[in-house]
């Protein structure tokens, strides 16, 4: 049963990735991501960055993107733990870990989750800057990267 | 009667996070509803702008402008996601 989290508060990823795969002796493979406030983009110094989200619309969608990558790798359980609110650089943003028999499926739906995370989880990023607040734009790379993974891409895993 | 919801930039730009709305005779998708609330003219007309890369989920599910409207709904406008 996935876990889906959207808090203000840190997460502990050891602690995580110790609980997905508690008590379940087929679990050969613990794949994980953890994605961190940096001190600056696009060539700003950024103090702080505020994350927005939907409520309910957030935790559902990331309940659809687990269930897709559940469907179409053979993994076991996932935990996904995203961040709102104000965070600062070196504060952690998001946790992605996946339990599975084996390395390779685990790390593809780790991947695929972030990408899919990226461009369709509501959430928006403010960031506060010297030279005032401004709202992150989306990324075309970030598109690129979930776009591989659609169906009949070759590239596609 | 429809519930509006505005994030993010749009919530900023707009002055206001949600909005209860009698669907207007006539408005029966996205793009209609879209259409609706540009035509309130000032801020509205060029934050909705067509060509304003922008996103709408009705009850909490990704959109497009033929996505059927009706009264009950939820439609939330907002600008592309950007979390992780």
């Amino acid at each position: 049963m996935p876990t889906i989290r959207v808090q203000t508060e840190d997460f502990d990823a050891g602690a995580e990735m110790a609980k997905l795969r508690a008590g379940n002796p087929a679990v050969g493979a613990v794949a994980s991501f953890v994605g961190v406030c940096r001190d600056r983009n696009d060539g700003e110094s950024v103090a702080t960055m505020t994350l927005e989200h939907y409520p309910g619309m957030t935790e559902k969608a990331l309940a659809k993107i687990v269930d897709e990558a559940m469907a179409r790798w053979q993994v076991m359980d996932v935990t996904v733990v995203h961040r709102v609110g104000e965070l600062k650089p070196t504060d952690q943003i998001v946790l992605v870990v996946v339990a599975g028999a084996h390395r390779g499926e685990a790390f593809a739906a780790c991947e695929f989750i972030m990408d899919y995370l990226k461009t369709r989880a509501p959430f928006w990023k403010k960031e506060q800057t010297p030279e005032g607040a401004r709202w992150v734009d989306a990324r075309e790379t970030d598109d690129e990267a979930a776009s591989r993974w659609a169906p009949g891409r070759k590239d596609a895993a | 009667m429809i519930k509006l919801l505005y994030f993010a930039r749009l919530r900023e730009d707009l002055g206001t996070s949600a909005e209860d709305l009698t669907l207007p005779a006539g408005v029966t998708t996205v793009a209609g509803l879209r259409s609706h609330l540009i035509a309130r003219g000032g801020t509205w007309a060029s934050v909705l702008a067509d060509g304003k890369a922008l996103r709408v989920a009705v009850n909490q599910d990704m959109a497009d402008p033929t996505t059927a409207i009706k009264s009950g709904d939820e439609v939330a406008f907002f600008p592309p996601v950007t979390g992780g």
